[in-house]
């Protein structure tokens, strides 16, 4: 039996597409490249989704108005966004959760340790493997057919529409034939010749990409986003280096390390390369706002690797990590046991030590430690590591997710030659380059997930029903959808009136998904 | 050669005064400091908010939080790191295999916390000594030989058993398990306390504490929906059925204790007849426990493979198979008693009061005792969420 709408991916943006399609009448099957145990890719690993809100909301406190919320990424992208799809996104974000909970995922109160993100982020209880686990079992009750172990491997396109997609289930490859389809089956970070091809060789010989690890699923490898682009040749978005990239615990596994590896302690202490050096202002803003650029700092580093080194005034101030650190009573011996140069490491711990201007420490606040006379300077919490029991964490670039993938518009259809599909759209991972040209804040990937799988669902579902059946008055006449984007974003997103509005009524949207900045 | 250097190591600690670890403690604490670094089931229970006041898990620490875990199991089905993942995280089963330790060690008299380790031998030997008990003491009593089983003597149950040796058989048996219980869980206690900031019980907190264990509220799974059972789905049967079974017992327990009342100040000996209080509380008690402990069953062996401990199956279903029977006979004998000419009186009597008598003398080496070790953790974890948090990291 041939689905009305065919899912492609099992991840958070895979599921919400298949739900909201299933719920507008379409039949849908979803194939999960992983085996059941590993499936939702990423999705398994997040644990909360930024939401904008104007007034404190169930788990949310204060505010968080959608300016804000646009600054914030305009900030972190450096201005490689696409407003309007941006925006999209954030308005999105503050209509989605009644959804969710409607299909069996839970809120609570920030986590401890996270009370920073108490009024922008909404936790999901459990994490986000608890959310995938919540969407298997409601798109399974509403009669979605979901595979596992099926990978695609290629799709038939003809004229821009979706034809088929071939999957290899137990060695056997298989046509599946769909109306229409929906491709949510991640980016590439776990491609490791595509990486390397990505990241290239340094000056100094390296092929820095050979020194990541990968913080989720090992099931991301690309497949069809390379399909996409090289054999069919999608309208691409975003850089193929560009990535969620945090500094992670050197030991952590090479796939699935998840949200346990991340080394927190980088602002209470000193970060050194390999030579000993510092590279990086570690105080420059809270950690949260900094923790997504180190793993691109630390893979410029020589060996990409770099060492976190804090004293005894920092041990319970910070997320206390998975692997016990490296533990000594004195700053030589730390650097002996760390294999870093003795004596380079202790000069530029003296005279960082000596450059610290401590005024009244508050982690909590942007305070007045500060660095004076040393290169790179530390302008914020800096005090002398000098207590001991000193600790040393080596810190390896961990990859989330990377940022190159299809471009979209607000109908989340693919696009080719800058023409839209008609039956064939892309969510999360694969468009999430739309919105996020670099850089990252946590939580806004599942916000750009959940709106556009929404999205992506919707319209695969109108556009599927509506080739089925003649025009009901209900329906719109698919000729009249294609030609107004905007009616059709507002139409197909199933969002509350004032959802509909926002998206209608803002002047902000340019449908060209240029990128605001270069 | 492992197992040899593990020894040699342990027992040098041992000589130098170190606290070694167990396998199970030493599991505990590697989880431990990998849900501390993620945090994900905070929302959850107890467990996840009592860790994240921790950096390092002693032994204390450990049997805290063991006897804190409901095994409710959705940290199992929540977690990123469970297998297969290579950090095989399965907390609720790591948690139960410490608490199966807890229970032995705190065993008093300590010599038979072993009998945790063979739990089906324990209580079919229990039942098959209790049974045997009564069954003699029926043929000698009434010097008819068999033929006293198969009769109904006048004056009803304390025509087979007169009420003073019943008394007499219950009541110390009854005493020396309560005994037991709180000599093991005043150990349990005072060990755990200083690793739980020290500070006694309070008033909020004591009540706190009870409202969590009369309410099983971490079997709610922190968002009303219920705990989990077969797969990552979310019920409220387990918890209904052991509120059934829970409040079953105590119902039962009070019209033994209603019936004393009446016995002795009211002079009114058994049986009592409906619409008597010890009658209404048995009957409702009786029903209530024997649905309760047949959902329980069934809820156990279509449970989870990775939840619990599969080397506390004997006991958890010794236990509930025990109650089981203990309020099916113990109904049947109702049923009997008011049919006329029914023969099986005196047989049923010797079984009921057997299965009672089991269950009573193996209440403090046996799944009974959770009961007791999880609520002495629940007023010990309301004790230390009142006091300000040792680690400062909240405040970041």
């Amino acid at each position: 039996m041939s689905p009305d709408v065919l899912v492609i991916g099992g991840g958070n943006a895979a599921l919400c597409a298949a739900l909201m399609a299933r719920e507008a009448g379409a039949s849908v099957l979803l194939l999960e490249s992983a085996p059941r145990a590993w499936r939702g890719g990423n999705s398994a690993h997040t644990r909360n989704l930024r939401c904008m809100h104007d007034a404190p909301q169930d788990v949310l406190v204060e505010a968080y108005p959608e300016e804000e919320y646009w600054q914030d990424l305009l900030k972190v992208t450096g201005g490689l966004t696409n407003e309007h799809l941006a925006r999209l996104v954030i308005r999105a974000s503050s209509t989605c959760r009644d959804w969710m909970r409607s299909h069996g995922v839970h809120f609570q109160p920030p986590l401890s340790g996270a009370l920073h993100v108490a009024r922008t982020n909404a936790f999901f209880m459990g994490g986000g493997k608890a959310l995938v686990n919540a969407y298997y079992r409601s798109a399974e009750k509403l009669g979605v057919e979901v595979r596992y172990e099926a990978p695609v491997d290629r799709i038939e396109i003809e004229n821009g529409r979706f034809i088929a997609a071939h999957c290899t289930v137990n060695g056997k490859s298989e046509r599946i034939t769909a109306k229409t389809c929906v491709l949510a089956a991640g980016g590439f970070e776990s491609n490791r010749e595509w990486l390397r091809e990505a990241w290239g060789q340094n000056e100094r010989g390296e092929w820095p990409s050979d020194n990541f690890l990968i913080r989720g699923t090992a099931y991301n490898k690309g497949v069809l986003l390379k399909h996409l682009l090289e054999d069919h040749g999608a309208d691409r978005i975003g850089d193929p280096t560009q990535a969620h990239m945090v500094a992670i615990d050197a030991r952590a596994p090479l796939y699935d390390g998840g949200i346990c590896t991340r080394i927190d302690c980088v602002s209470l202490g000193v970060v050194v390369n390999r030579e000993a050096e510092r590279f990086y202002d570690e105080g420059e803003d809270f950690w949260p706002k900094r923790y997504a650029i180190w793993g691109r700092l630390v893979a410029q580093q020589p060996g990409q690797i770099g060492y976190s080194i804090i004293d005894s005034k920092a041990i319970g101030r910070f997320m206390p990590p998975v692997f016990p650190g490296v533990k000594a009573d004195s700053l030589p011996e730390l650097a002996q046991k760390l294999g870093l140069d003795v004596d380079t490491f202790v000069r530029t711990l003296g005279s960082y030590n000596a450059a610290c201007r401590v005024g009244r420490f508050d982690h909590t606040a942007l305070d007045d430690c500060h660095t004076e006379g040393v290169t790179p300077a530390k302008t914020h919490w800096a005090r002398p590591i000098d207590t001991a029991p000193f600790h040393g964490y080596a810190l390896k670039p961990g990859v989330t997710f990377t940022y190159l993938g299809l471009h979209t518009d607000d109908t989340a259809a693919v696009r080719f030659n800058n023409e839209p599909s008609d039956n064939l759209f892309v969510a999360g991972e694969m468009m999430a380059g739309n919105v996020l040209g670099k850089g990252y804040t946590a939580g806004v990937g599942m916000s750009i997930g959940t709106a556009f799988g929404r999205i992506a669902g919707t319209n695969a579902a109108r556009a599927a029903l509506a080739s089925k059946r003649p025009p009901a008055p209900m329906n719109k006449a698919p000729t009249a959808m294609k030609n107004e984007p905007s009616t059709l974003v507002t139409s197909c997103t199933a969002l509350p009136p004032e959802g509909v509005r926002f998206a209608l009524g803002r002047p902000g949207g340019k449908t060209g998904a240029n990128h605001a900045a270069a | 050669m492992q197992p040899l250097e593990a020894l040699t190591r342990d027992a040098r600690a041992l000589a130098n005064g170190e606290i070694v670890l167990s396998a199970p403690e030493t599991e505990v604490a590697r989880q431990m400091q990998i849900c501390n670094a993620c945090r994900y089931c905070e929302g959850f229970c107890a467990v996840f908010p009592a860790m994240t006041r921790r950096l390092e898990f002693g032994k204390a620490d450990i049997h805290f939080l063991a006897n804190l875990c409901h095994s409710c199991g959705a940290c199992l089905h929540a977690c990123q790191y469970a297998p297969p993942h290579e950090f095989a995280v399965n907390v609720p089963q790591a948690m139960a295999q410490v608490r199966g330790q807890t229970y032995a060690d705190y065993a008093w008299p300590p010599a038979l916390g072993q009998l945790y380790q063979r739990q089906g031998l324990t209580l079919s030997l229990a039942l098959a000594a209790g049974l045997a008990l009564f069954l003699v003491l029926a043929v000698v009593l009434h010097g008819q030989g068999l033929a006293a089983l198969g009769s109904t003597p006048v004056g009803g149950f304390y025509g087979i058993f007169p009420h003073n040796l019943l008394v007499g058989l219950f009541a110390p048996v009854f005493l020396l398990a309560t005994l037991a219980l709180a000599l093991g869980v005043r150990r349990f206690w005072r060990d755990v306390t200083p690793a739980t900031s020290g500070a006694p019980l309070s008033t909020p907190a004591a009540a706190e504490a009870t409202d969590a264990v009369l309410r099983l509220k971490y079997l709610d799974g922190g968002h009303g929906d219920g705990c989990n059972n077969e797969d990552d789905a979310f019920t409220l049967s387990r918890r209904r059925f052991h509120h059934l079974t829970f409040y079953g017992f105590m119902l039962c327990f009070a019209a033994t204790s209603v019936a004393t009342v009446y016995h002795y100040l009211l002079g009114q000996s058994a049986p009592y007849e409906l619409p008597s209080l010890p009658k209404l509380l048995g009957a409702a008690g009786g029903m209530s426990l024997a649905l309760g402990t047949a959902g329980l069953w069934r809820l156990n062996l279509r449970r989870h493979p990775l939840h619990g401990d599969a080397a506390q199956k004997p006991m958890d279903r010794g236990f509930i198979a025990l109650l089981f029977l203990t309020a099916t006979s113990g109904l049947a004998l109702w049923l009997v008693r008011v049919t006329p000419g029914t023969p099986a009186l005196a047989l049923l009597l010797c079984l009921h009061l057997g299965a009672v008598m089991a269950l009573f003398a193996t209440l403090p080496y046996g799944k009974f005792a959770h009961g007791i070790f999880r609520t002495a953790a629940l007023l010990r974890h309301a004790v230390e969420k009142r006091q300000p948090n040792p680690i400062g990291l909240g405040a970041d």
